[in-house]
């Protein structure tokens, strides 16, 4: 095993090409998303640990709408979908519908923020903002988490939006692309667990 | 490692999210991956809008689909496999998958001792805080 680790580090230096380049960048980005996967566990675990101390404040029973997770989850999972296009339009080098895939995957990432926006500033209209209890304190900081990442994830994806214009396909812009897939795809796994251990058994139990 | 010194050598080690160290798989693979997906989707919404289970079978069918629905995302998307070149990112995945389950379980696990072991400070809302 460390010897094939060993073997992608020696890889340019023997030779030199882009897609070597890209290999190790990408095995180090995935493996910073592990670390953030971790992140996102010890969340979960104090969430899952809080979640029935709503300290005779509102339950999850009563806040969530199933309807808005729902919306809020197609959006995310489609746009893993045309992120996945764009980076098959980086295969064919076809900028253009790489360029189209990636808006449809801003907007719907867009639309995904503002829902998410909207149920926060109803809950915090109600009194149920994050100091109402420790379970909305668990719930703000898990799902606020998640939020940050896709608001990230949109700012990373206006800059290679500039980037794409101003370069084209080159080997940097490709190398950013794919590591942002990588992002996306698992910012919406960690979307998977949100909506299934938070809004559902929340809603449920 | 006799492997002749062609192109083909970078393809030792599979970088995460792509087939076969080339492309990032193929039209198909994501249709089907999001077919499948959105199925699961469903299915644990309708489990836990229903009336019909009790609310620790809402939980158990809704902590199944939800496994399912990553691994879904896990191969489809980001075309994580066991093939033999993945071993890296098969191993590095296995870790994460071990600490993550053991911060969950193992918070769960500890404070739930505690919590058993806590005397009430107040009865009436211990009760409350726990239906």
């Amino acid at each position: 095993m460390q010897q094939r680790v060993l073997d992608i580090k020696r890889a340019p230096a023997s030779h030199g090409g882009h897609s070597e380049r890209r290999g190790i960048t990408g095995f180090g980005f995935y493996l910073y998303l592990l670390s953030d996967c971790v992140l996102f566990a010890t969340l979960f675990a104090a969430f899952a640990v809080l979640h029935r101390s709503v300290a005779n404040g509102p339950t999850g029973m009563e806040l969530f709408g199933l309807r808005n997770a729902f919306i809020e989850t197609a959006c995310l999972l489609t746009s893993s979908v045309t992120c996945g296009m764009a980076m098959l339009a980086c295969d064919r080098r076809e900028v253009r519908s790489a360029f189209g895939a990636l808006a449809a995957t801003f907007i719907l990432g867009l639309v995904f923020l503002a829902l998410e926006m909207n149920e926060f500033a109803h809950m915090a209209a109600e009194g149920a903002g994050p100091s109402g209890s420790a379970f909305l304190s668990a719930f703000f900081t898990l799902v606020g988490t998640h939020g940050l990442h896709v608001t990230a994830g949109l700012a990373w994806l206006v800059v290679i939006f500039v980037q794409l214009r101003q370069k084209g396909l080159s080997d940097g812009v490709v190398r950013r692309m794919y590591c942002f897939s990588l992002f996306w795809h698992v910012i919406d796994v960690v979307w998977i667990a949100v909506f299934s251990f938070v809004y559902l058994i929340g809603s449920a139990s | 490692m006799t492997q002749p010194s062609t192109a083909s050598d970078e393809t030792a080690h599979v970088t995460p999210g792509t087939q076969d160290g080339q492309g990032h798989g193929s039209l198909r693979g994501y249709l089907v991956g999001y077919v499948v997906a959105m199925l699961l989707t469903i299915a644990s919404f309708l489990a836990a809008g229903t009336d019909a289970l009790t609310p620790s079978s809402v939980t158990a069918a809704v902590t199944v689909l939800a496994i399912a629905q990553m691994l879904v995302h896990l191969i489809f998307f980001l075309h994580i496999s066991t093939s033999p070149n993945q071993r890296t990112n098969i191993l590095a995945f296995a870790v994460t998958a071990i600490v993550v389950a053991m911060i969950v379980a193992g918070s769960l696990w500890i404070m739930s001792h505690l919590h058993e072991n806590m005397m009430p400070v107040d009865p009436q809302m211990h009760m409350q805080s726990e239906p």
